[in-house]
């Protein structure tokens, strides 16, 4: 054990020592720190997807769609899980061309990344990612656009029930919309580091 | 009579910058409002709870400490400990030089500005290098952060365009798409291309060793997507006991800091990556840093170890507004930073005493405080360290008291002061030799003198 690390915690014992009581953890409910509107929604994904609007995301239920959309962008080279690409190879026609291998020495090469989420959050419109899921972090972030892959059974109502069921995965990571700064004169500019466009695909089992 | 620091410098600071600064730090503080009164039917209610947590965890650190240590180290994580600002750069140092590293890739945190870990780096022939975007143009322009959350509030496109010209990022322009697009293609190489990722962390569960990291930019996870080793900077008062207090946390971060329900990205990190995951770091380090803190821990300002660092108590102060974050001469501007700083400078207090005072003490900045932190006590506590331990700067701009107070502690001196005072009534103001008084009545009318009006009415009222 380091001299800095006896010396860190005999410090903060010392510290401690004088005080002849505690402060308690408080008792809180978890409803109240919930956003209104959230937990009395019918429909989960209905509610996802307005709140991902909300913050600029893109909400799809059909792949067709997905394909329209990257089309219309000039998005036609990207990469895809090499799980999800058997299902998904129908639907994208030539001149698309997808690669299942992310290469970060070509980095620039990909206009967008396919990956598959672990689940969503309803209350706040965020996709949750993880390293068991994800094909690769780099495919997740690097291009401009993000598509993850969700199923309606993968959506957390609120964030209480997500942070509850955080899974043992080393990395997780809840991503709510497009990649953004304000950091010149306080003008919200989209896909800083990561993605521009943040995809989330209904895709039913 | 000296006038205080933090006027002289308002008073330097060009037009433009000062209704920057103005304007960013109201919008955002208004939209704070109207977010939090808008999705929680009591959100002062949350900040009450958030700040109780906060306090449980400090007055309990000697617990939670060798439990995250534990997590962590079980989690596959490597922990570190540094007392000092140098020490916790050699750590970082250290841990670089162990691996062969020379190139790291540096995500925005405060206590890495506060141990001064990038210029260190560098003058050891490592490349640290801000991601940030804010934080790479106050690199490239050897300036420093305003705003903890918006560290160049004070610049403007232009003078940005102009940096990005010398650091070669192609011909001026000014357009902040332009400039944010050109900072990802050169920062993306970057990432790819070092071999350490640094990020701060702001909550670490005691319960799970999960560390929380939140940006907006994705400049993190970009940090912990190439580089193959990962480390982390800690302030040893960032824990939380458990995962579920984060709901508390999270919620009431991003709202405070920028009127967003969550950042874009909300990180939890409790190893390195799994086996299966091609990118990601294979060795995670947490360095946990006191540099003084448990000074703080042990003093009567220990409260202001819950921050949590969103700077809504800058954006609402009416002296923040004015002076701009370098008024304070130090790392953390602002409310938290009047208090913070001079208690962070151990020895070097009296240099910063003057700092406490820079406060209307209207109280706002508690109003705002996501964990309710009672910031004008402790400024308060403060001054009054700042007078017992005969600071100089303490004593500055404020007038002197001496005369005052004889006066006022002798009911026959005061009594006959009372009176004579009605002679204001019937000089002529506009005629006074102190030409900063007779500006400041010329403004303004100043009431009849009705000194000892109220010891008679209180006569009256006692004796009918």
């Amino acid at each position: 054990m380091s001299a800095a690390r006896e010396q860190i915690l005999a410090r903060v014992r010392a510290a401690l020592a004088p005080l002849t009581r505690r402060a308690p953890p408080p008792e809180w409910d978890d409803a109240s720190a919930v956003r209104r509107g959230t937990r009395d929604a019918a429909d989960p994904w209905a509610l996802f997807a307005e709140r991902l609007r909300a913050v600029n995301g893109t909400p799809l239920t059909a792949t067709a769609d997905l394909v329209a959309l990257l089309d219309a962008g000039g998005w036609r080279h990207g990469y895809c899980d090499p799980a999800l690409w058997p299902r998904l190879r129908d639907a994208f026609p030539a001149p698309f061309t997808v690669e299942t291998a992310f290469d970060r020495r070509r980095i620039d090469d990909y206009q967008f990344g396919i990956t598959a989420a672990t689940g969503a959050i309803a209350e706040s419109g965020s996709l949750i990612l993880s390293d068991r899921d994800t094909s690769s972090r780099l495919a997740a972030l690097a291009p401009w656009v993000h598509v993850a892959t969700l199923r309606r059974d993968q959506i957390f109502v609120d964030i209480p029930a997500a942070i509850a069921a955080l899974p043992a995965d080393p990395n997780v990571i809840w991503v709510t919309g497009p990649s953004k700064t304000a950091d010149v004169e306080g003008i919200l500019i989209e896909g800083v580091h990561g993605p521009g466009r943040q995809v989330a695909l209904l895709l039913e089992p | 009579m000296a006038r205080q620091r933090i006027d002289a410098y308002a008073a330097r600071i060009p037009a433009d910058t000062r209704a920057a600064v103005y304007l960013g730090t109201k919008t955002t503080h208004e939209k704070r409002t109207l977010l939090l009164a808008d999705h929680f039917a009591d959100a002062d209610r949350l900040r009450r709870w958030a700040g109780e947590v906060k306090q449980h965890v400090l007055e309990n650190l000697d617990t939670y400490l060798p439990q995250v240590e534990a997590r962590l180290q079980a989690n596959g994580a490597q922990v570190h400990w540094a007392s000092t600002a140098e020490e916790a750069c050699a750590a970082v140092l250290g841990i670089m030089q162990a691996r062969g590293a020379t190139k790291l890739v540096k995500s925005k945190t405060m206590v890495s500005e506060e141990i001064g870990l990038a210029p260190y780096l560098e003058q050891r022939g490592i490349e640290a290098l801000e991601t940030d975007l804010g934080e790479y143009i106050v690199q490239i322009d050897k300036d420093h952060p305003s705003h903890i959350v918006r560290p160049i509030i004070h610049k403007n496109r232009r003078e940005i365009a102009r940096s990005f010209e010398r650091e070669g990022l192609g011909a001026y322009n000014d357009d902040p798409e332009t400039i944010t697009r050109r900072a990802r293609q050169f920062m993306r190489h970057k990432y790819l291309a070092a071999d350490v990722g640094l990020t701060g962390a702001n909550f670490v569960s005691a319960e799970s060793g999960r560390l929380v990291v939140v940006t907006n930019e994705g400049n993190s996870r970009f940090s912990l997507a190439a580089p193959r080793c990962h480390i982390a900077l800690v302030g040893i008062e960032k824990l939380v006991p458990r995962d579920r207090d984060l709901v508390l946390f999270l919620n009431l971060l991003a709202r405070s800091a920028t009127a967003q329900q969550l950042t874009v990205y909300t990180e939890f990190i409790s190893g390195p990556k799994l086996a299966a995951q091609p990118d990601g770091p294979e060795e995670m380090h947490v360095v946990f840093v006191d540099n003084g803190r448990t000074e703080v821990l042990a003093g009567d300002c220990r409260e202001i170890l819950r921050c949590i660092r969103c700077g809504a108590c800058l954006n609402v102060c009416p002296v923040y507004r004015q002076a701009s974050g370098h008024a304070y001469r130090s790392v953390y501007p602002g409310p938290l930073g009047a208090v913070l700083s001079p208690l962070l400078a151990g020895g070097n207090f009296a240099e910063k005493a003057d700092l406490p005072k820079a406060s209307s003490l209207c109280g706002a900045c508690n109003e705002v405080c996501p964990v309710n932190i009672p910031i004008p006590d402790l400024l308060l506590r403060l001054r009054d360290r700042g007078k017992r331990e005969h600071a100089a700067a303490a004593a500055a701009g404020t007038p002197p008291m001496g005369a005052w107070a004889r006066l006022a502690s002798s009911p026959a001196a005061w009594k006959a002061s009372l009176a004579a005072g009605r002679v204001l009534n019937i000089l002529p103001l506009g005629l006074i030799p102190v030409p900063a008084l007779r500006a400041w009545v010329a403004k303004r009318s100043v009431p009849a003198w009705r000194g000892g009006e109220f010891r008679k009415w209180m006569r009256r009222r006692t004796r009918p």
